[in-house]
């Protein structure tokens, strides 16, 4: 038998999407067949998407990669000798010099592709566990402190400081606190916190550890989307493996603290990943948005002081300690500090994940990493910042919250959907009030109602009827909209309307023809 | 191509079957969702019967309970067809033609997203967001994602599920 070779192939969605399974199948099978000895490593995905199912070969030389491998490749792979890295068409070249990773700043993301996502050993001798060792001989106060130093900001969308929020839970009295992960990941052109669940489990897992000792919580929930159904077995099954070794439980790794973590599923709801509405789900009721105050910080999870962040927040949190937060703080500009997951998405050449430092420039996101639209043809908009974000036209803005917030636009949690000349903007503002509509959770008449007269109206000005006068009222509508919301679901839908008719009019002049009343 | 009809029979009731996957959830905290998807996995949606008993189990009214199962999409309140075809009706996919997709194989199957088939064989639903949106447009077959679908490749698809 020839030497044992080790070929990674991700279990992830989108490869598993393209064919992953399948791949690994012929694989094993063309090894056998030739006579040589192979071990299949399902890691994660390094977030290369437009090149999954990435393969790579632990050759002499390194990871070798090979990109969009197909089970029809198999047999052609093999007699190009790529078990040695051998040329093919569909070889990358060395994973770590691919320039698409190569030039990503990659902190939170440090470990995504590289490990086996469920093998503790791997996630130790890659620097994992060492934050919250760090924490262990910290108090509360210390942890807390580092991380409102680092500059982290909740990466969820509201880009609030995260270590500001974790002090009003640590200054709460309370017999019992929670800390909830909102892994809901409802915006559509994102799957930063997929791909992190997927392929690095257990710097969530360390991140909530982290979070309940700096606010004196010891109960997790990590409330997960019912569309991601691999992300619920792989955190199952990190969460057994991290409670046999002790780094969960009533005694993590003898300190005498105590920490456990739950999954609970969510069930199709997007405004379920608002915080309050979260909660509501998370006690088992209709995921209904809550007035603030109270506060989640103060009065949460079942009435208790609770810490409510995005996965990416909290997956942040281990390297923080385990560099320190001026390490982090280095990264980013002006009050944006440290690194984002951007997502391109929809049509793009080179779609996948982008981790950056803040300031990066929407064009070089889109042109540089991205390639380009997948079509080859130009792009009419962008829109950032899931469905309740701006369509922009401006490549050229810097990808901060100061930026974005003066363009009337948000980062959100860093989706950057990528539209061709196809779309018409007059059917995507209509498309704004039809989630709002669906969506909703019912609580204020503007969003409830006013989604669903928006789509009225828009229809009528798609139709040419009474066009001018239906535009008024749409953007009296939003007028309302924004004013008399609750939350961002209400609130922020007249974002991506209004500025589909600032920066595309044209698209919503159709003939008019007027209607007698 | 119709191989039998029972799925569109409501899947036979078991009250013991109802209590048992229940209680698995009823000491849970807010445990009321879990066992909404654990009664929709053995029964393949919620039956009107287990409001009764789940009332019972969390200390609700039966009035709270179809509150609950009806705000969240997921629960269905009929049994679905033999497969189930999700369309990601989202903006990414939208910029990959998912409209297009979608009048596609609502012309191929005759009903319109939300319907089943009248042999039963499909049922249609609109998604929002399936995380995949780097190879947009995606579409899942009875919970399994595929990617960049081309009308072709979703023909394919419908067809091997078909047999
Ligand atoms: C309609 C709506 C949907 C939201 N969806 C999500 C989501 O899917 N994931 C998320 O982390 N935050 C979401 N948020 C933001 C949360 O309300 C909250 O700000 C966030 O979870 C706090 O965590 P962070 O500070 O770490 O970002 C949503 C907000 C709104 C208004
Ligand atoms: S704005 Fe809409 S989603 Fe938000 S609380 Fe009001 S009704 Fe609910």
């Amino acid at each position: 038998m020839s030497d044992l070779v080790k070929i990674f192939v991700p279990l992830e969605s989108t490869a598993l999407s393209l064919g992953a399974d399948e791949l690994v199948l012929a694989l094993l099978e063309e090894a056998a067949k030739r006579g040589q000895d192979v071990e299949i490593i399902r890691n994660g995905s390094w977030g290369m998407s437009w090149l999954e199912p990435l393969v790579e070969v632990v050759a002499p030389q390194g990871r070798i990669a090979y990109g969009n491998v197909t089970v029809d490749d198999v047999p052609g792979l093999f007699d190009a000798e790529f078990l040695t890295g051998g040329d093919h068409d569909l070889c990358q070249g060395p994973t770590a010099e691919i320039s698409y990773l190569k030039t990503q700043d990659r902190l939170t993301f440090a470990r995504c592709g590289l490990i086996d996502a469920l093998s503790l050993d791997d996630y130790q001798a890659n620097g994992g566990f060492q934050g919250l060792e760090k924490a262990l001989e910290l108090t509360s106060q210390q942890i807390v402190d580092q991380v409102t130093d680092s500059g982290l900001r909740g990466r969820g969308g509201a880009a609030f400081p995260t270590g500001i929020k974790w002090n009003t839970v640590l200054g709460a009295d309370a017999e019992q606190k929670y800390i909830c992960c909102n892994a809901d990941e409802g915006d559509s052109g994102t799957f930063a916190d997929r791909i992190l669940m997927e392929g690095d489990p257990y710097c969530l897992i360390e991140g909530m550890i982290i979070a309940g000792l700096g606010v004196g919580a010891t109960e997790g929930f990590i409330y997960l989307r019912s569309e991601y159904p691999l992300c619920k077995e792989i955190l199952s099954e990190a969460l057994i493996n991290a409670r046999s070794q002790g780094w969960l439980g009533s005694d993590i790794r003898g300190s005498g603290k105590a920490f456990d973590i739950a999954v609970r599923m969510g069930a199709g709801s997007y405004v379920c990943g608002e915080e309050t509405a979260m909660l509501d789900s998370l006690e088992g009721k209709r995921g209904m948005v809550r007035p603030k105050p109270p506060l989640p910080a103060l009065e949460g999870l079942f009435g208790q002081p609770t810490v409510v962040n995005n996965v990416l927040s909290l997956a942040s949190v281990p390297i923080i300690m385990a560099k320190g937060a001026e390490f982090y703080q280095d990264y980013g500009d002006r009050r944006s500090r440290g690194t984002i997951a951007f997502q391109l998405a929809g049509n793009i050449a080179r779609g996948g994940l982008v981790e950056k430092a803040f300031g990066i420039s929407l064009r070089q996101l889109i042109e540089d990493f991205g390639g380009g639209t997948m079509t080859k043809t130009a792009i009419k908009a962008v829109q950032v910042g899931g469905p309740l974000g701006a369509y922009l036209d401006d490549l050229d803005l810097a990808m901060d919250y100061e930026t974005f917030a003066e363009a009337g636009a948000v980062l959100g949690h860093g989706g950057i959907v990528i539209f061709d000349g196809s779309v018409d903007m007059a059917e995507q503002a209509k498309f704004a009030f039809d989630f709002c509509a669906v969506e909703s959770c019912g609580k204020c008449t503007p969003c409830r109602i006013g989604s669903v007269r928006g789509s009225e109206l828009m229809a009528k000005i798609q139709a040419g009827e009474n066009a001018q006068d239906n535009l008024n009222l749409v953007k009296d509508l939003c007028d309302v909209m924004d004013a008399g919301s609750l939350c961002a679901m209400g609130g922020m839908t007249p974002i991506p309307v209004l500025s589909a008719l600032k920066h595309w009019p044209q698209d919503f002049k159709k003939e008019d023809f007027k209607v007698k009343s | 191509m119709l191989k039998d009809r029972t799925h569109l029979e409501k899947a036979e009731w078991d009250e013991q079957e109802a209590l048992q996957v229940i209680a698995q959830f009823a000491s849970l905290k807010g445990g009321l969702m879990e066992a909404l998807h654990g009664l929709q996995h053995a029964f393949g949606y919620i039956p009107t019967e287990s409001y009764e008993l789940l009332a019972d189990a969390f200390n609700l009214s039966r009035a709270e309970v179809y509150g609950v199962k009806s705000f969240y999409h997921d629960f269905r309140s009929e049994p679905a067809g033999h497969h189930v075809i999700q369309i990601c009706q989202a903006e990414s996919c939208q910029a990959m033609g998912s409209r297009r997709l979608t009048s596609h194989v609502q012309n191929m199957l005759g009903i319109k997203l939300g319907e089943t088939t009248h042999d039963g064989h499909f049922t249609l639903e609109a998604v929002y967001c399936l995380g995949n949106c780097a190879v947009s447009p995606n579409v899942t077959l009875d919970g399994r994602l595929h990617a960049r679908m081309s009308e072709q490749a979703i023909d394919n698809l419908l067809k091997k599920a078909a047999l």
